[in-house]
């Protein structure tokens, strides 16, 4: 009678008797006559399945597609089909938090995997098994340096990393003491040549990005050891694709690796659901936030997986926890788990090196039209800043380009709201861009900028 | 039975994904410089080198080694394992949503705006309040998002001596863990003999260092606070607000509302209430309701329905800000979407009727053999205890969840809420019908008579699962935590 409820009439009157009650309403005994309602909710009245899949799918229609050449936190790649496959099937898919490890170990033992895969990207000893976002993932990063280290506050950002990013961490502090202090900024990237005087004692860490918001990739030299002559931590977000090609985290001496792995193997969606991750050194491992697998044995001493470090976490430790983190993003790790089961290192690489030629040759040719010029010289990855002459050409370069089904880029102001990044357009270019989509591209480009 | 890791099946060379070939003129890539060596990769990682059929073999087996509410009843408590429609999925692949980048412009994304903002619509209703955000990507996420809003509320007011939260003894863990993530300090509210919050304890901490008190209602235990409209009325005259936890709100939607409770904000759990899958952990989804004065604090942007359609807005001088890389998680929104077209107000309602309808039905069916600490009846959920089935036969909760195990059933949530000893915690759902919940139920009587007859067969349990009993000390003391 109702949709996904099984219940007949009779087996409503026969459930009602057993319990000894007379009427469905009468279950509902203890909520006072003045909280219940007299009159039914405002939402519309129940469809069938499939006038709901045609009101749905006509507001799908209402969107636009174009060929993105859109980054700024979310890439259009190439996904295998083997991740579809596989994220769909029901047993993953409407599992609960593997609790009951000895009926999960399918999702444990794929979730161990998810966390080698990140470790080994990021060059990292601990991972976990997912976070929100890549943002969210950069708030816990800050939130486990502020317990780290006791009587910090303070958490140095780069200036450089994703604006959102930058946001959430402004939100996570406002209010509570703790304080967000901004690294200068030098053509394109973080400027870390003050770094040791910034140190100061309430600092807890240091957060940098690369690539970073315009696409940069930024040089840590030294940091490392700066940060920790300070006792501080230092924590490096990154594109994990990037890693096919640029120096891990691990590489560079930091503590604390961060980023998304929605660029490997998740769609674009709308921004979400994509895949928060964070990797630590082993000396971290009872600090980092979520859950975590391990592996261990069973009664007949087989192999087997079950979450554990559990002792860190909210359901033991409320209000001594320093994350209340729980549901995550599992299905969505596993879909990058699938994806860099498909390519291997060879894959993985090609994409990554793909992404960057392809990047390379859009702004090779971009910088030779007139009214658009390439700003700073940092090396870059997949991801480039177009600044433009004046607005108003910036705004016909955007909308010629659609007409041509071509998404250009994003604005950064829209991102940052600020003046400054007005004229400036983030170029993405992944491996998915074919040389016609290319070729469509700059064609447009020439005709609006001639 | 035992699946070897990915990397296990590795051999050198394997791998075969290919990539369309680079087709660039001639030359541009040899002619492009490499990365300076400073930024360049040294060490490679160790990733599964095998074919497609080995990944799909392999993440199919472990598919088989999982358990979904597709693969059997699943009545955990508190997490509201309800059946997931596959039309939702369906809608949720749909191209024209997962192929949209998050930064399109506003004229080019009406159709994922125009969910959101109809979602939003719907949420407010249900709930009976004013407005909200879809940002938060859980639960917990969500208890962030509406505590940081309870904290921007009492700075802009200049009341900043309220830092403290109280939440009831048998509140799930993330309530205080989400109170003190945002700096406040956590006072419990001890329980009354019913099980309810003790009004008398309320009263005696409600002050002025108080900004709010965090209820789930019905509450853990499975029964609705009926004192509500008295508990809103003495928090508010102590000037704090009333945060409502929608973990347990499949019991009492279209039925009554947090909004007419008097609660100012709410977060729901989509991945629980609203049907949409839980995919081994998440994503889930956490949005946030406030009422009408909370409105401005919400995270940014807020969606509008303007002249040319709808939009991002910006605005809010009052918000707190961002809680998340974009906007949300979009596909779970669409699921939950698609959810409340198909149920409607009125399948709504019965939903919920009958998730209470199944849950005292399932305690009439047990309550003759194990103890029942609170209450004689339940909104959706019940707790009963098996401390004296563990006296008389040493035979504890967790060997009878194991034992579960081999009967082919998720078993209830374990050991919580903390206030009841040897505690299993039900939550059928509505989804199951009243012959599923007499199978379980039979099971369970039988598994009580053969812990009276022979414990050590439950102790032994589970033996046809791939594998039996497993270590969790051995992993926290020595752990392992990758390949």
């Amino acid at each position: 009678m109702y949709s996904y409820i099984p219940h007949t009439d009779e087996d409503r009157r026969r459930m009602l008797e057993a319990i000894g009650v007379s009427s469905l309403d009468e279950l509902y005994d203890d909520v006072s006559p003045e909280v219940l309602l007299s009159e039914s909710i405002p939402i519309a009245k129940s469809k069938s399945e499939d006038e709901v899949i045609r009101q749905v799918s006509a507001m799908a229609a209402r969107n636009v597609r174009g060929v993105p050449f859109l980054g700024c936190g979310s890439y259009d790649h190439i996904v295998p089909a083997t991740v579809q496959a596989i994220a769909s099937l029901p047993a993953f898919v409407t599992a609960y938090t593997p609790y009951q490890a000895e009926i999960s170990q399918g999702l444990l033992e794929a979730i161990f995997e998810f966390q080698t895969i990140v470790c080994e990207l990021t060059g990292l000893d601990v991972a976990n098994a997912s976070l929100y976002d890549g943002a969210t993932a950069a708030q816990e990063a800050a939130a486990l340096m502020v317990a780290d280290k006791r009587r910090s506050s303070e958490i140095l950002v780069s200036p450089t990393i994703h604006p959102f990013t930058l946001q959430v961490l402004e939100t996570w502090a406002k209010g509570t003491g703790r304080k967000i202090v901004l690294l200068p900024e030098k053509d394109g990237v973080c400027d870390l040549s003050r770094l040791a005087e910034m140190l100061q004692p309430q600092v807890a860490g240091v957060i940098v990005q690369s690539p970073n918001r315009y696409g940069f990739l930024e040089d840590y030299t030294g940091v490392a050891d700066t940060v920790h002559a300070a006792s501080s931590l230092f924590a490096i977000s990154c594109d994990p694709l990037s890693l096919g090609m640029q120096k891990t985290p691990g590489e560079w001496g930091a503590d604390i690796a961060i980023g998304d792995t929605q660029p490997l193997g998740i769609p674009c969606s709308f921004g979400g659901p994509s895949c928060g991750y964070m990797a630590v050194r082993q000396a971290l491992m009872r600090k980092i936030p979520g859950r975590i697998v391990g592996q261990t044995v069973d009664l007949d001493g087989d192999r087997a997986f079950v979450l554990t470090l559990q002792a860190r976490e909210q359901h033991i430790k409320r209000e001594r926890a320093t994350s209340n983190i729980c549901s995550n993003q599992a299905l969505a790790a596993l879909m990058t788990t699938v994806h860099v089961s498909t390519l291997g290192w060879a894959g993985l690489k090609e994409a990554s090196r793909q992404s960057y030629i392809k990047a390379h040759y859009l702004a090779y040719h971009l910088a030779q039209l007139p009214g658009v010029r390439l700003v700073w010289d940092a090396p870059f990855w997949c991801e480039f800043p177009l600044v433009f002459d004046d607005a108003k050409k910036m705004r016909k370069f955007i909308q010629e380009l659609r007409n041509e089904g071509i998404f250009a880029g994003v604005r950064l102001s829209s991102l940052t709201r600020r003046e400054r990044d007005d004229l400036m357009l983030i170029v993405a270019v992944t491996e998915k861009r074919t040389r016609e989509e290319l070729e469509l591209y700059l064609a447009a480009a020439r005709r609006v900028l001639k | 039975m035992n699946e070897p890791l990915l990397i296990e099946r590795s051999k050198a060379g394997r791998s075969s994904y290919q990539f369309p070939q680079l087709d660039l003129p001639r030359g541009f890539d040899v002619a492009l410089p490499e990365l300076p060596p400073t930024l360049r990769r040294s060490k490679e990682p160790r990733l599964p080198e095998v074919s497609e059929l080995d990944v799909i073999r392999h993440f199919t087996r472990l598919s088989t080694m999982s358990f979904g509410v597709d693969s059997g009843c699943y009545p955990l408590g508190s997490c509201t394992m309800k059946y997931n429609p596959k039309v939702n999925e369906q809608l949720a692949s749909l191209e024209d949503f997962t192929a949209m980048h998050p930064l399109q412009d506003v004229s080019t994304i009406q159709g994922c705006l125009s969910v959101m903002y109809n979602l939003l619509e719907d949420l407010s209703g249900i709930t009976g309040m004013a407005w909200g955000t879809l940002q938060p990507c859980a639960g917990a996420h969500g208890e962030y998002t509406g505590l940081k809003i309870i904290r921007a509320w009492f700075e802009h007011h200049g009341d900043a001596r309220r830092t403290r939260i109280l939440v009831p003894e048998s509140a799930h863990g993330t309530n205080p863990a989400s109170a003190a993530v945002n700096g406040f300090t956590v006072t419990t509210i001890p329980a009354d003999a019913e099980g309810l919050v003790d009004i008398d304890a309320l009263q005696g901490l409600l002050d002025d260092t108080v900004a709010g008190v965090m209820l789930t209602n019905p509450n853990t235990l499975g029964l609705f606070e009926k004192h509500i409209l008295a508990i809103s009325e003495m928090v508010h005259a102590a000037g704090g607000l009333l945060y409502y936890d929608g973990a347990n709100l499949n019991a009492i939607m279209g039925m009554c509302t947090p909004g007419d409770m008097g609660f100012d904000v709410v977060h729901l759990n989509l991945h629980k209430t609203f049907g949409t899958p839980h995919g081994g952990g998440g994503p889930g989804a956490g949005p946030v309701l406030v009422s009408r004065d909370l409105v401005p604090y919400l995270p940014k942007p807020d969606i509008k329905l303007v002249d040319s359609g709808y939009a991002f807005d910006w605005s809010s001088e009052l918000s707190i800000g961002k809680v998340s890389g974009f906007w949300g998680n979009f596909l779970v929104l669409v699921r939950a979407y698609s959810y409340i077209l198909r149920m409607g107000a009125e399948g709504i309602r019965a939903a919920a009727a009958h998730a209470v309808l199944n849950a005292n039905y399932l305690l009439s069916r047990l309550k003759g053999t194990f103890s029942v600490p609170y209450g004689e009846r339940c909104m959706h959920e019940f707790v009963v205890s098996l401390e004296d089935l563990k006296e008389k036969t040493g035979v504890s909760a967790l060997d009878v969840a194991k034992a579960l195990l081999d009967s082919g059933y998720h078993p209830p949530t374990m050991y919580f809420p903390l206030i009841v000893h040897e505690a299993l915690m039900f939550e059928p759902t509505e989804s199951e019908s009243p012959e599923t919940l007499d199978e379980l139920a039979d099971t369970l009587i039988e598994l009580a008579g053969i812990a009276a007859s022979d414990p050590q067969r439950l102790k032994q349990a589970p033996l046809t699962t791939p594998v039996r009993r497993v270590d969790e000390v051995a992993a926290a003391k020595n752990p392992i935590l990758h390949a």
